[in-house]
């Protein structure tokens, strides 16, 4: 089964120096393992959301604005796509990622007919 | 209505109905558990299950209660099911499975040679699952394993028949939808996952016991049906201490339950409860089973507290009490999971051993930890301590500050009248 895993930081959140050199070399580590698991299917660090744009359509008209979808204190940084056996692997992946130790992993399976 | 033989047959039939009954309470976890193993569907699995008790209610009369009366009802359950999946196309790939699953499957933890596997532990650790809410564990585990219905459990939780109903689809949705497994966690998992299994158990049972003598009985069987699942747990889980101590802590929990509140609905303290209306039969179970896991030498929390249990519920009198060992037992509690709540009750053990000034001391070292803040047994424990040391100006207060935190009724009258009692003349 296919999920979505959104890496997600809250706002305030600020490392040390050494725990914040440590995160770049230790997802690096994370991906590699996954991918030779065989359970990373894609997946990529985002731009922080004041590089977000977000896009509507309403009654026909375009609506352009600066920003995230939604206002909230925890912020995507980044996404996988993990294709895992069943729920408890997708958690133990998650758990894995160096992410999980200050902020917030959310696993969402695909929508599957 | 006229001649005996009416009367007789009608007589029968109660009989039988109540074997089916008791085959309900008995194997209903069984039988959905097994059918969900064979079919991976959950509402296929009750509605087949209720189908092959109707279809017992039909044919016991007649032919008599099976010699097994699980297996029996698993066969046509399972029967069923593949009836119905035949009749859907659609299903076709299921029906495969379910075909080759009801044929081939080994038998897990087959214990009864009916070749009907066990698949209970299973089903009970997917109800517990960790990613589903608390409140959905809870009502998952009585609908599936214990066979309640939603009107019953949503009595029992006073929640609104709808709520109850979606929260029940809600909870199938995410096993399916997010592919929670159907198994009994590896090694790796097994200790924290078990874990989550006992705190479901042991909630169920507290909603039941905190439900007080003139509350709706509904939630008093939320009792029966927490021992009924613990010793399931505790028999499919033989290596597992902790099971057998939390089966242990409910028995002793459960023999004292009639007596904790009087005909008024009003709190009896453990030293004036009526000892000899204690179930003595639930106590000499829970010794026991509480002898069988220490033997284990694996000593948990739920057992400590069982052994706990075990000092109030074998001492003859209140006098009798070993507060020492209930004071070195609650000790080893607080190491292994420290809390304020436990480090309270800790206080009151060693005021009952060494006299109130030591237990006040312990209370005084927690409140200046800041510890439990608008808790009101912190102020009542330093109230009922105070008044044994006879400062009563101060244990009034005292009690004063706890009725101002209190929640339950029943509480707060005793509190007022600790307060009235020792703020009159002495």
């Amino acid at each position: 089964m296919k999920y979505m895993m959104f890496v997600c930081v809250g706002e305030g959140v600020e490392l040390s120096p050494e725990d914040s050199a440590q995160v770049g070399p230790a997802t690096d580590a994370w991906v590699e393992e996954m991918d030779g698991r065989g359970v990373r299917v894609e997946g990529h660090e985002l731009r922080p959301v004041s590089d977000a744009t977000t896009v509507r359509v309403r009654d026909g008209e375009l609506l352009i604005s600066d920003g995230p979808f939604a206002e909230t204190k925890e912020q995507i940084a980044g996404f996988d796509i993990i294709d895992c056996q069943d729920l408890d692997e997708a958690i133990e992946v998650a758990s894995k990622h160096p992410v999980a130790k200050f902020g917030t992993l959310e696993v969402r399976p695909f929508w599957v007919e | 209505m006229t001649g005996g033989t009416a009367g007789h047959g009608a007589a029968a039939d109660a009989g039988i109905g109540g074997a089916v009954a008791e085959a309900f309470r008995q194997e209903w976890g069984r039988v959905v558990a097994a059918l969900i193993g064979m079919t991976g569907d959950w509402d296929l699995a009750e509605e087949c299950a209720q189908d092959a008790f109707a279809q017992a209610l039909k044919t016991w009369p007649r032919d008599g209660v099976p010699r097994r009366p699980g297996a029996w009802l698993t066969t046509v359950a399972r029967n069923r099911a593949l009836d119905r999946l035949r009749r859907g196309a659609a299903e076709a790939v299921k029906l495969r499975e379910a075909a080759t699953l009801s044929l081939t499957d080994p038998g897990l933890a087959d214990d009864d040679d009916s070749g009907i596997p066990d698949d209970r532990l299973r089903l009970m650790f997917t109800c517990c699952h960790p990613a589903l809410s608390l409140e959905a564990r809870v009502a998952l585990t009585l609908r599936t394993l214990a066979g309640l219905t939603t009107v019953e459990i949503a009595r029992a939780f006073l929640v609104p028949e709808q709520t109850m109903a979606k929260r029940l689809v809600r909870a199938k949705n995410k096993i399916h939808d997010a592919r929670i497994p159907y198994r009994v966690p590896p090694a790796h998992l097994l200790p924290e996952r078990t874990a989550g299994v006992l705190a479901v158990l042991y909630l169920l049972f507290n909603e039941g016991y905190s439900a007080s003598a003139g509350a709706d009985l509904v939630r008093k069987g939320l009792c029966t049906e927490a021992i009924r699942l613990a010793r399931a747990l505790a028999q499919l889980m033989p290596d597992e201490p902790e099971a057998l101590g939390l089966l242990a802590l409910m028995y002793f929990h459960d023999a004292r339950r009639m007596t904790r509140v009087d005909t008024a609905g009003d709190i009896v303290r453990l030293e004036d409860q009526d000892r000899t209306r204690w179930d003595q039969r639930e106590i000499e179970e829970g010794t026991r089973v509480l002898e069988t896991a220490l033997r284990r030498d694996r000593a948990g929390s739920y057992q400590l507290q069982a052994a706990i249990g075990a000092c109030h519920a074998t001492a003859a009198r209140a006098a009798d009490t070993d507060w020492a060992r209930i004071a070195q037992l609650y000790g080893r509690l607080a190491r292994i999971a420290p809390s304020p709540v436990i480090e309270l009750n800790r206080a009151v053990a060693v005021a009952m051993a060494d006299g109130p000034a030591a237990g006040l001391e312990l209370v005084a070292a927690l409140e200046a930890s800041g510890a439990l803040p608008g808790y009101h047994l912190l102020p009542a424990t330093r109230a009922d301590l105070l008044e044994r040391l006879g400062r009563r100006a101060e244990a009034a207060a005292s009690y004063r500050e706890a009725l101002g935190l209190a929640v339950t009724d029943a509480e707060r009258r005793y509190l007022a009248h600790k307060v009235a009692e020792t703020s009159g003349p002495g």
